[in-house]
């Protein structure tokens, strides 16, 4: 049971991580990116490659993850940036797909469906069950909260200002003489990098990678997180991810009570729980649990 | 002479695409947003079509217009219901509220079907042959369907008054109000119009291959494709990018295992977005 709690609050803390960059991307950059999961696989796959293929160590493999997965928002970003969202979400839509069809197919890279086990995780073989998801959680827990403080800083910062005037309106920003492109650029790249670590960091926990854990209902979590939380407040995108683990688990357990259908109908029942919720709360609380507190700048303060 | 089949299935191909295409970008020509339920209601329509033939018994070409209403009154019931809400704010979060809605559609019909691969009740033919050439007469039957549904289309939008309204508040919102269009019943026959044609397109792209509930999704980067290729919400755009995402699919083949089709799509995005943003027959770039 203990090891239960300790790996749901893992998995939390993998989403949590992607919420941020989601959030970073959707809440402050008012970009879209709905090809998350595709991101995420990036990142899993990179980090579980380099580690059971080539040997590398998981301190290099990870940041390696992260590194492939924001030079591929990036070539995404650079195609779509000066086109209107509409154009950024049917590509990155796309490229979820892509990755996936990659995945499953490339069976002399990434051995198809059947996916890749044994990826090391960090003295998994030493540390007994226990000591080791706990050791995991620990990691997760100091990422995020480093990830937290250095994405609220930024946010507060002038690049966050900048950004929110861009989300507002890309017209004033640039004649404000702010360089529209590359502030988008860079905001997904930076958003998809964090995504790609939250993948890897995946991979090395789980231990396994496999086209099918990277379906298109990942994406639909992490908005739903993203959204409920507060879109644009990072403290929101973390409650989040909170949420969205404890709701996906609680529909695990209702679903799988309903002992009169079968596992495939209790699978539906699930995702349509999440869709459903996901339009509810986008329909009745726009702003979602803890809405964005954009800074007032009074006049008595400057 | 192999060239010759390839451009056969391929133009075949394209015109089965076409279908959803168009209501794909009559949907975003009308409400300037990408609406992702598309995927969703071409499952439906498929699933309407399945039930109509095998269980009803009625014969492929009866099964067209129910699917076409099934589709589109689904297709406005749950817009009106959950979409319509979120267009104010923007079409970010409209186009994120039909993500999650096709997830929703296609999680009923995996309730109610199953994940099994179904198959339409039609007898088999032999297929035609021409030389070398192989043609199968139910995909000819599908394209014949097909063209007859978008000259339809064609004439329903040139001189039809509901067609003249939709081609005006796609061309100028604004001055369509001043002139007294009613932009909510005209945004509704939008959608009831694409999601009808995306429940068409599921039949007959399931008469193609077999249907389960994620026909629509593995569809649905195809449909784009064709969409943006074509200029997102140009109709004609939308028939020409299908043929070339069709013939392209076809022509992949030569090179690549036969699944990377949807590549095609992908990759005919990403070229056509770097050379020629506003597509092939856009007038405008969103």
């Amino acid at each position: 049971m203990e090891n239960y709690l300790i790996a749901m609050t893992v998995f939390a803390g993998i989403y949590a991580i992607m919420a941020l960059g989601m959030n970073l991307i959707w809440g402050l950059g008012g970009m879209v990116n709905l090809g998350l999961a595709g991101f995420y696989a990036v990142g899993a796959y990179t980090s579980a490659l380099v580690t059971t293929k080539l040997g590398l160590p998981i301190y290099l493999a990870v940041p390696l993850a992260v590194l492939v997965s924001a030079l591929v928002g990036v070539i995404v970003a650079v195609i779509t940036a000066r086109l209107q969202g509409d154009y950024l979400a049917i590509v990155t839509l796309g490229l979820a797909e892509l990755v996936r069809l990659t995945a499953s197919n490339e069976i002399w890279l990434t051995n198809g469906t059947d996916g890749i086990s044994g990826v090391p995780g960090p003295w998994r073989g030493v540390l007994s069950p226990t000591a080791f998801n706990s050791l995991y959680l620990g990691i997760v827990l100091c990422i995020i909260a480093v990830l937290f403080l250095v994405l609220s800083r930024l946010a507060a910062s002038p690049f966050g200002r900048v950004l929110r005037a861009i989300r507002e309106d890309e017209m004033i920003a640039a004649v404000a003489g702010k360089n529209v492109l590359s502030f988008k650029i860079r905001t997904f790249a930076v958003g998809c990098g964090l995504v790609g670590l939250a993948g890897a960091l995946f991979a090395h926990y789980s231990s396994y990678v496999a086209p099918d854990v990277f379906q298109s209902i990942v994406t639909i979590h992490v908005i739903l997180a993203v959204a409920v939380g507060g879109v644009g407040n990072m403290r929101g995108a973390l409650l989040g991810a909170v949420i969205v683990i404890a709701l996906g688990e609680a529909t695990r357990f209702l679903a799988g009570s309903l002992d009169f259908i079968a596992p495939s109908q209790a699978a539906a029942v699930r995702e349509s729980l999440i869709a459903l919720f996901l339009i509810v709360v986008l329909n009745v609380r726009k702003q979602g649990l803890l809405p964005e507190k954009t800074p007032v700048y009074s006049e008595e303060k400057r | 002479m192999e060239l010759v089949q390839i451009l056969v299935n391929g133009l075949m191909a394209g015109t089965l695409l076409a279908i959803p295409a168009i209501g794909f970008t009559t949907i975003f020509a009308v409400l300037r947003f990408p609406n992702f339920a598309v995927g969703g209601l071409m499952a439906i329509g498929a699933y309407t079509g399945l039930v109509a033939n095998t269980m009803g018994g009625l014969p492929l070409l009866a099964t067209l217009p129910i699917a076409f209403m099934v589709a589109g009154l689904i297709g406005v019931g749950s817009d009106k219901l959950m979409i319509s809400g979120l267009r104010p704010s923007g079409p970010l979060a409209a186009a994120i509220g039909t993500i999650a809605l096709g997830l929703l559609l296609e999680n009923a019909l995996r309730f109610v079907f199953g994940n099994e691969f179904r198959t339409f009740n039609i007898p088999p033919v032999r297929d035609w042959r021409f030389g070398d050439l192989r043609v199968p007469p139910h995909q000819v039957e599908n394209a014949t369907y097909a063209l007859v549904i978008m000259a339809v289309l064609f004439c329903f939008l040139m001189f039809t008054r509901s067609g003249k309204m939709m081609r005006a508040v796609a061309d100028n919102p604004a001055l369509a109000g001043l002139k007294g269009i009613n932009a909510v019943r005209t945004t509704d026959m939008a959608t009831f119009l694409g999601m009808g044609l995306a429940g068409i397109g599921g039949v007959l792209i399931g008469l193609d291959v077999a249907i389960d509930p994620l026909i629509g999704t593995r569809t649905m980067l195809a449909v784009f494709a064709a969409a943006v290729v074509g200029g997102l919400g140009s109709i004609p755009g939308a028939v020409l990018g299908a043929f070339i995402i069709g013939l392209g699919e076809e022509l992949a083949l030569l090179a690549v295992a036969p699944t990377y089709r949807t590549a095609v799509g992908f990759l005919a995005i990403l070229l056509i977005l770097s050379f020629r943003p506003r597509g092939l027959l856009g007038e405008r770039r969103y």
